[in-house]
């Protein structure tokens, strides 16, 4: 029954006032792990690889099979390192860095889910706070640069500051690709959007989601200073780069700090274009979101919708790891650029093509909408949906020309009535001049005349009112009608809608 | 003390004596330093509030944007290993008699506000959820659509929303940039006519 809690808070129900308190520690005890355990076994996969790629073996002894504690074996050396401050340096700031490196890129896990519906802050604005968290790093960086009081680590820190400033714009502007087509930010929803085969994956929404893909995970690879972008720390031009004057676990903050935030930008890929923790097997991913939501109602059983959402974290983890392989892949495969490079690759070539990108996301669902009457060109609920927003504006357009119509049904016939009443009085004051002149026979012609002339305007008027009203009503009926058949119509397109509501909600 | 105050009291006074260190260090990346802690203080305090696009918008814009393009310009200028500001005894009092005269506007400012407790309503779920989700309701505004006051009015959106003329002025100010930094650039001088 305590499986059945919607929510680490709820679990704690028992704890009285105290059970937010409980919840938030062991939201961020959690996040700790996945921030100590990423790097721990990060640094394994880096010594491996590239251990392979140069052809040599890696780490073997530590831990028995495949060296696998080595990286517990470093944390072990680098903790019993002296810890040094060199005297040109501006201690506070120096001391003080690494930290900064360390929360920004751990506090962006606070919005990163790792399942369905496992997340700790599930903010609506997801996407947007991890962006600005990440963005929070470089300053760590620069500041290690510029306070160590060394000539090496002030480059190094310039170099990034340069690097990140233009990478951040890119960076920013290919995660909004998949955003469009989603029309969300909230990680939680554009994950569960993917749920099915894997042409709902983000990655096959559009040809320019596909390449938004690949410039992101560019763009990522330089925003965590990965080779073949790493200036910052380039070994054979600045000894160590920013992190030159470091030493024991300051210095290795720093690697945490990367290498977790290597698993954060995988992360967000894996979510925005990779499907997140679905499996992309469309029967198998609706079993465990079945699972799931049955083990949360109380109507199946817990441990099942719990084991479902352990497998989604599985499948999220795997995907955001795979990601990090590429990454340490490319940085033992392509050279380092030069500064001046690395600058062209991102204000002429990236700049440019994530704009185009953007633009061209936004007017895709536009065609697939004229063209397929949904906006996606697979089978996806999502499409789906967007349609039946429009159809919405659509009824909410018909219901206000409607209301418009009758409005002016109302104001010609108010006209039409004075008109009337106009042309009776006319008529009224035309009889009585006709009886008076009659009666005395000398009253001028020229004003019957123009009292004959006055009527006929006035029945010219109420004949013209007339007419109006008559079209205005028939405007009315068309109106009415319209708008009839729309929210008629409404009724089967919302049914589709709730479908892919339901697919999208995040519980 | 409930834990929402017992958090805002703390961001509160991290963000005024991190701004007072602002004013009194003299270095400046460490001003930029204590700034950062000012703001993102100030983002947390917004978080708070449930505004969470605010909170990540200042600390994208303030902290990740801003301060990382002063201490970038601090380290290409800086002549010496750490630039530092030094205040004349002049410069002192003139600009705490300034800021003493700014906290007393403020505090009237704050005094003259009539407060009143929020409106709950049916409108108000929506606008602002109590778990901060602020995106929706902002997005709708700037198409014209205000949630909260529509609802409560009864009537339809008629404003048409500022999306466009906020747009047209992001992409004025990009333009701006690209022209500035344009011109800024080294020319090089144009080969030697007739050689």
């Amino acid at each position: 029954m305590m499986f059945a809690a919607q929510s680490i808070a709820e679990f704690f129900d028992w704890l009285g006032g105290w059970q937010y308190v409980a919840a938030a520690l062991i939201h961020a005890v959690l996040l700790i792990q996945v921030f100590a355990l990423s790097p721990f076994a990060f640094i394994w996969l880096e010594r491996k690889v590239s251990g392979r790629i140069q052809d040599r073996l890696g780490p073997t002894r530590v831990g028995g099979l495949f060296g696998w504690l080595q990286s517990l074996a470093d944390g072990i050396k680098l903790v019993q390192k002296e810890d040094l401050c060199p005297p040109a340096a501006d201690s506070m700031l120096f001391r003080s860095a690494p930290y900064v490196v360390c929360v920004a890129s751990f506090a962006a896990f606070m919005v990163l889910p790792f399942s369905n519906g496992w997340v700790a802050v599930a903010a609506d604005c997801g996407l947007f706070i991890m962006l600005a968290i990440l963005s929070l790093e470089v300053f760590g960086i620069i500041m290690a640069g510029y306070s160590s009081g060394s000539k090496w680590s002030l480059f190094g820190g310039m170099r990034e500051a340069a690097q990140m400033v233009s990478y951040e714009i890119p960076l920013a502007i290919c995660a909004l690709v998949p955003v469009v087509a989603a029309g969300s930010l909230n990680l939680g929803e554009i994950g569960g959007m993917q749920r099915g085969w894997f042409g709902y994956w983000f990655l096959f929404h559009d040809p320019f989601t596909f390449i938004a893909f690949f410039c992101y995970f560019i763009v990522a690879t330089a925003s965590c200073k990965r080779a073949p972008f790493d200036l910052a720390e380039a070994e054979s031009e600045l000894v160590g780069g920013f992190h030159t004057e470091y030493s024991g676990m300051r210095w290795s903050f720093f690697f945490m700090g990367e290498y977790a935030s290597m698993f954060a930008v995988c992360g967000i890929a894996a979510i925005l274009f990779l499907g997140g923790w679905n499996t992309g097997i469309g029967p198998l991913d609706d079993a465990l979101y079945a699972a799931r939501n049955a083990g949360a109602d109380g109507t199946g059983l817990a441990v099942v919708g719990y084991l479902a959402n352990v497998i989604g974290a599985f499948v999220f983890a795997s995907k955001a790891s795979l990601g990090v392989f590429v990454q340490v892949w490319l940085r033992w495969t392509l050279p380092r650029l030069r500064i001046d490079q690395v600058m062209t690759t991102c204000l002429k070539y990236l700049v440019p093509i994530s704009c185009f990108l953007f633009l061209g996301a936004i007017a895709w669902p536009l065609l697939m909408l004229t063209v397929l009457g949904q906006t996606t060109w697979t089978s996806s609920p999502l499409g789906k949906q967007v349609s039946a927003e429009v159809y919405e504006s659509q009824v909410v357009q018909a219901r206000s020309a409607e209301r418009a119509s009758l409005l002016d049904v109302e104001n010609r016939t108010a006209e039409l009535e004075l008109a009337t009443k106009a042309l009776v009085a006319g008529k009224e004051r035309l009889a009585a001049a006709k009886n008076a002149s009659e009666s005395e026979k000398n009253s001028s012609d020229s004003q019957l005349t123009s009292l004959q002339e006055e009527v006929a305007a006035l029945e010219k008027a109420e004949q013209e009112a007339r007419v109006s009203l008559e079209s205005a009503n028939e405007t009315a009926q068309k109106a009415i009608l319209k708008a009839r058949l729309l929210i008629e119509g409404r009724a089967s397109v919302n049914k589709n809608a709730a479908a892919a509501r339901e697919q999208g909600v995040v519980r | 003390m409930s834990g929402e105050n017992f958090l805002f009291s703390v961001f509160a006074i991290l963000t005024c004596v991190s701004a007072l260190a602002v004013v009194l260090s003299q270095t400046v990346v460490r001003m930029a330093f204590w700034l950062v802690i000012s703001l993102g203080s100030t983002a947390a305090l917004f978080f708070l509030a449930n505004a969470d696009f605010v909170g990540a918008a200042q600390l994208l814009i303030y902290v990740g944007g801003t301060l990382v393009l002063l201490v970038f310009g601090v380290m290409l200028t800086a002549s010496g290993p750490y630039m530092k500001i030094g205040t004349s005894a002049g410069e002192t009092v003139v600009a705490g008699l300034l800021g003493l005269l700014f906290l007393f506007v403020v505090f009237a400012c704050i005094g003259g506000v009539e407060w009143r407790k929020p409106v709950t309503g049916s409108a108000d779920n929506i606008a602002t959820g109590a778990v901060g989700n602020t995106l929706r309701p902002l997005g709708l505004s700037f198409l014209g659509v205000r949630p909260d006051a529509d609802l409560a009015t009864g009537k339809p959106p008629e404003a048409s929303g500022y999306l466009l003329p906020f747009e047209i002025v992001s992409v004025h100010l990009l333009v701006v940039l690209i022209g500035a930094s344009y011109l800024a650039r080294a020319k090089r001088r144009a080969a030697p006519v007739g050689q």
